[in-house]
């Protein structure tokens, strides 16, 4: 970010911190609960569909002539059930999260599809625009509304995960399930509650999403999944479960974000960013592991010696 | 307690009634069967929604039907095969999609405009898709990093690359030679080339799984890591080698696909990749490695391209279509696990008693 503001014109301008910042909206707002997920060892692929699903829903809800202060509240229910449902295949079932919500990722973003269709709904009202634009930071702040939820969000999460007893129990059912649900940890409980929590997450960022875009889609978000998974594993979170710091997948999140910001202003194309982030992500994962290799062999040449 | 696994009526030294042993033994036969024999019950949903489409509408299975039937899930069942193998050793490969589009823009722009031929083409897809795997299994088996972690990062960058090398350009069917094309479109005794190639990769696949000491320790691998390192198994090398191999289908197919449709933009196969392991997966083979066969693989792909079909020829409203997919594919894993407990508690119980 240093070598960013001294390099670049007008990236330490406060309007860009601020459009950068937004940018990341919807992937911020997902990592978090997705944070939780993969330290707890599981993992939700639906989170996109999801969102495009509350997008479409909201459009197809406001061509109705609904008020959207209905819309709002309707669009999180059906974002808990879909993460219920979810929670529930993986917990009564006894299916994998990987393989459950790949099927859902389909299901939800085909039912997006069904509710709107390829049409486009626009016509949000001003209002509810501008308070997910850049352009209307929080009073006295650069820091745009959904940002400003994101941080009081990821503050909340930061303390249920390394302050309280929930928190501990999340890196037990990563760490060893078995030990933990011997532990006296209500592991298919904590399960649910958690997938509930990421769909609910989904939908909200689908509705930043809509109005951020003045956009309402069914294909909106398409793909992002990968890119919220990017940027936690990137955030040095333990993809096998039980390590990782919440602090670290928000680091992940602010680093794509400014990553591609700063190509943006260089004039890099987006293909160029894509394969950075890619780069970055494999390269975040090894160079610990050979940091470790490195080590080890001197110690062990140094032991011989 | 130890004893559950061995069988119990050969311990009272032959003293055992006659009669007994035997309708167990049949009986428990049976349930073996049906609990080894996984790929029946989703080669059974195929055939009922094959029937149930080919009664509403007797044209899903005239010639042209099945012709297109077995054609698109050619290279579906191609990549379900890579990556079954990639599965069954407790990893996942995230890039075939990615390799897909880059071999298949690849080939198109090498032989935009000359006259090679297919098999230049085919042998030049299936070398790019092996430095592809190569370099994630490298990554994943040498690097010890996360097989999840690693094929994301892969994909990202085999993709991004696509997209700088083709910059908007598309390959062009009238430029791609007679010779490429005819592999994609020409047929023997009325078989497309394509699902035959298709069936003899996914039986050699097969063959070698089942009878080759190598195959049967890629099953070892995915069950127990731990167990196969103390047995011995060359883990790193087994593991390189799948990905290698997961690569190289993915290049085929990448060639296949430029022969199959003649024009390629530099997003083809594009999310492809979790299309893949939704047929794996429905096919039977667990993600979390050690169980399953290609056989079940293939037909995953064959029942996901047989759903969309069959929505087509029943005239489903298309925005229906990826709806009714998802919950078909929720339903069949979910049967697939209940019917799979199910057994299990069964053969527990006998063996109880």
């Amino acid at each position: 970010m240093l070598a960013g503001s001294g390099t670049t014109d007008g990236f330490a301008d406060i309007t860009n911190l601020s459009a950068a910042l937004n940018d990341t909206a919807e992937i911020a707002l997902i990592a978090l609960p997705m944070t939780l997920l993969v330290v707890a060892g599981q993992v939700d692929l639906s989170v996109a569909s999801m969102l495009g699903l509350s997008s479409a829903l909201a459009g197809a809800l406001w061509d109705a002539g609904w008020a959207f202060e209905m819309i709002v509240p309707l669009c999180l229910v059906v974002g808990v059930l879909g993460g219920l449902l979810n929670g529930w295949l993986v917990t009564r079932v006894g299916l994998p999260a990987l393989a459950v919500t790949i099927g859902t990722l389909t299901l939800y973003r085909g039912l997006a599809s069904v509710v709107l269709g390829n049409k486009a709904v626009s016509d949000f009202p001003e209002a509810y625009a501008q308070w997910a634009s850049y352009t209307e930071p929080v009073p006295g702040t650069f820091i745009p509304y959904p940002i400003a939820v994101f941080i009081v969000l990821a503050a909340l999460a930061a303390v249920v995960l390394h302050c309280t007893a929930a928190g501990r129990a999340l890196f037990a059912i990563g760490a060893q399930e078995d030990a933990a649900r011997f532990a006296g940890i209500r592991v298919r409980r904590i399960k649910l509650v958690l997938f509930a929590v990421t769909g609910f997450m989904a939908s909200f960022a689908g509705i930043v999403y809509t109005l951020r875009y003045g956009s309402a889609r069914a294909d909106n978000g398409l793909g992002l999944e990968l890119v919220v998974i990017a940027s936690v594993l990137l955030g040095g979170i333990d993809f096998n479960g039980g390590k990782g710091t919440l602090g670290g997948a928000v680091a992940g999140v602010l680093l794509i974000g400014v990553l591609n910001n700063l190509l943006t202003l260089n004039d890099i194309s987006s293909e160029i960013q894509v394969i950075v982030t890619g780069v970055l992500l494999v390269a975040s994962v090894l160079t610990p592991r050979v940091i470790a290799l490195v080590t080890e062999r001197r110690d062990r040449r140094a032991a011989a010696t | 307690m130890s004893d559950t696994l061995e069988k119990p009526p050969q311990q009272p030294s032959g003293a055992a009634p006659d009669g007994r042993p035997e309708p167990r033994r049949s009986a428990r036969s049976l349930t073996d069967m049906v609990f080894r024999i996984r790929e029946l019950s989703i080669g059974g949903a195929l055939v009922l929604l094959i029937l149930g489409t080919y009664l509403a509408n007797p044209g899903f299975l005239d010639d042209q039907g099945v012709q297109d039937l077995l054609l698109n899930s050619a290279i579906l069942v191609l990549l379900a095969t890579g990556q079954s193998v990639v599965v069954l050793t407790r990893n996942i490969d995230l890039s075939v999609g990615s390799v897909v589009g880059l071999t298949a823009f690849a080939c198109g722009s090498f032989v935009s405009g000359t006259q090679h031929s297919a098999l230049t083409v085919v042998l030049l897809g299936t070398g790019l898709g092996v430095l592809c795997g190569l370099l994630s299994g490298l990554l994943v088996s040498f690097g010890k990093v996360p097989a999840l972690v690693v094929t994301l990062g892969m994909l990202y960058v085999i993709q991004g690359v696509d997209h700088v090398w083709a910059h908007g350009r598309q390959i062009n069917a009238a430029n791609v030679p007679d010779g490429v094309l005819e592999l994609g479109s020409g047929s023997i005794l009325g078989i497309p080339y394509l699902p035959l190639i298709s069936a003899v990769v996914l039986a050699a696949t097969a063959y070698y799984l089942r009878a080759y000491r190598s195959g049967r320790e890629l099953y070892a691998i995915g069950s127990s890591p731990e167990a196969a390192r103390l047995a011995g198994i060359p883990i790193r090398r087994r593991v390189l080698a799948a990905y290698a191999f997961s690569g190289a289908v993915a290049g085929f197919a990448g060639a296949l696909w430029l022969a199959r449709f003649g024009t390629v933009v530099a997003d083809a196969a594009n999310g492809w990749e979790l299309t893949v392991v939704s047929a794996v997966v429905v096919g039977g083979i667990a993600i979390t490695g050690g169980v399953g066969t290609v056989w079940g693989a293939a037909l995953g792909a064959l029942l996901l391209t047989t759903i969309g079909s069959a929505l087509v020829v029943l005239k489903v409203n298309p925005f229906w279509e990826q709806a009714i997919t998802g919950a078909l594919l929720l339903a069949a894993i979910s049967t697939d696990r209940v019917v799979r407990s199910r057994t299990t508690e069964a053969l527990r119980k006998r063996s109880r008693n």
